[in-house]
């Protein structure tokens, strides 16, 4: 592809949707959000500020774990990430389990997180998650973790913006409640997306390429984003992203 | 001294009995691993526990030791090393009780706690399936905005807070920097017990710019030294995780008889400072 890892075009394709934002959080397990949230700080000159949790450097956090979630419902955390076992055409998330009932499902994930609060407070959700299967992008969960609307009167100030895999690139419509197809990345096409998602969703005439890194993202991914994201995921770091020569 | 706080490993263990509420940090946060291996000889039964938000390896033992009979939770996970597999088999065949939660709620119900609150208010939540398995919370409306609905949680009053810290002093203050929850967590328990690192002879207290950092005397009720006490998880910036052994324990945990095996090796070992 183009030149880049699958991971370099992942983190290029986050970032994009993070501009303008003054403070990002990044949750546990988030290699590549982070990577995309550190990217944006790089390019914003120090107007974004992030928040990774798990890292010493780029935690600026002093008041323990509960400090993340006061920052987020003072609305001081502009975007967040979410992902989950089961995504569905609605938004709603399930990071539970699947397959018979709760709480002894056949499948049992970690649970649920922050998310079933951090879903209603961050303004821009951005969903990720690398695997892109009828398995995972269904259209029902079989357990909302966190709903992805709310009716009227259910306090709300933010929820789902966005969904980014391993093939596409969806923005979420909250009045309409769908996913709209943006962008196929390089190397796949729109009947691969259609054939590996479970929910019907809204889509253009024509269905554009996702936009690979161009070279001075690319250089800062390889060098300063390699560098400050190796201190919390060190394996992804030497793994996934291209050393610098 | 008639009343020090400063006991010996086992000592420390043997104040956790049966049935406790013990209250735990996340994997990051200084487990207290050393501690949780004397329980686990020791045979420690019918344990309610608590994760601060979550927990991980510490949890996925005691839950195979056969420790656990409830888990309040917003997670179990191995982190980078996969799910926690002893969770995953006790949930499924229904051997322990779940209370599934999430972050900030257990978080927010600890502060309930330490206020001496009978509940705590907190928004988001409502249309999570969470709320249908928790009949202990409740949607309630706000008292002073008429069709303003928030969720009410019970306060979460552990009766033991159990954790790893770096270090401590002859009185029992205990040094966690910022991790905060920590504090959470002492003053919202009936008991604290802490193992740290090392103890120091000079009063943490003594020193402002450690204070700030201090969790005082009055909420701990007892201190052991375990060096490296959080093997084979990390501690902070000192020392990180084992990667080695997680990787081992995730692999041999998949089957009973595998976590039987890993559980005998680890019961087995000395603290690793002695090794």
């Amino acid at each position: 592809m183009s030149g880049c890892t699958r991971q370099e075009l992942l983190i290029s394709t986050v970032a994009s949707l993070l501009e303008g934002c003054r403070h990002i959080a990044v949750g546990a397990s988030s290699p590549i959000p982070g990577a995309a949230a550190l990217l944006t700080r790089a390019r914003s000159h120090g107007a974004t500020r992030v928040s990774v949790l798990g890292s010493t450097r780029n935690n600026f956090f002093t008041n323990g774990a509960v400090e993340l979630f006061d920052c987020a419902a003072e609305g001081r955390i502009d975007a967040f990430f979410l992902g989950g076992g089961q995504i569905d055409g609605q938004a709603n998330i399930n990071l539970v389990g699947t397959g018979g009932d709760y709480p002894t499902t056949e499948v049992r994930w970690p649970g649920s997180f922050g998310s079933a609060y951090l879903y209603f407070l961050v303004p821009r959700v951005i969903l990720f998650r690398e695997e892109h299967s009828r398995r995972v992008l269904v259209e029902q969960v079989d357990f909302v973790s966190a709903p992805g609307t709310s009716e009227p009167g259910v306090y709300r100030q933010g929820g789902p913006h966005a969904l980014v895999t391993n093939l596409a690139l969806f923005d979420f419509d909250r009045k309409r409640k769908r996913f709209r197809l943006r962008s196929v990345h390089p190397g796949h096409t729109l009947e691969e997306v259609l054939d590996n998602t479970g929910f019907a969703f809204d889509r253009p005439d024509s269905v554009p390429a996702t936009p690979v890194p161009d070279p001075t993202t690319l250089s800062m991914i390889r060098g300063t984003i390699r560098r400050e994201i190796a201190e919390t995921y060190p394996r992804f770091a030497a793994q996934a992203l291209t050393a610098q020569t | 001294m008639d009343h020090s706080p400063i006991l010996d490993l086992t000592a420390l263990a043997a104040l956790v009995p049966d049935g406790a509420k013990l209250a735990v940090p996340t994997d990051q946060a200084g487990v207290a691993m050393a501690a949780t291996r004397e329980l686990i000889r020791r045979g420690v039964k019918h344990l309610y526990l608590v994760g601060i938000p979550i927990s991980g390896l510490q949890a996925d033992l005691l839950i195979g030791a056969g420790c656990v009979k409830t888990v309040e939770t917003s997670a179990i996970t191995l982190g980078e090393f996969g799910a926690a597999p002893r969770f995953v088999d006790a949930v499924r065949n229904g051997s322990v009780q779940l209370k599934d939660a999430t972050c900030p709620a257990i978080l927010a119900a600890l502060q309930a706690a330490e206020k001496g609150l009978p509940f705590i208010p907190l928004r988001g939540i409502i249309g999570s399936d969470l709320l249908l398995h928790r009949d202990d919370w409740k949607v309630i409306e706000n008292p002073f905005a008429a069709g303003d609905r928030v969720v009410a949680l019970p306060a979460i009053q552990p009766d033991v807070a159990l954790f790893h810290a770096p270090f401590a002093d002859r009185e029992g203050n205990v040094w966690i920097g910022r991790r905060r929850e920590l504090v959470t967590m002492a003053h919202a328990a009936k008991q604290t017990l802490v193992t740290v690192e090392e103890i120091r002879d000079d009063n943490l207290l003594a020193d402002e710019q450690l204070a700030a950092g201090v969790i005082p005397a009055l909420y701990v009720t007892a201190v052991a030294e375990a060096r490296q006490g959080a093997w084979p998880l990390g501690l902070w910036d000192y020392y990180g995780p084992d990667e080695p052994v997680l990787q081992s324990y995730v692999e041999a945990a998949r089957t009973a008889a595998g976590f039987a095996g890993f559980l005998r090796e680890w019961l087995a070992q000395l603290s690793r400072a002695a090794e």
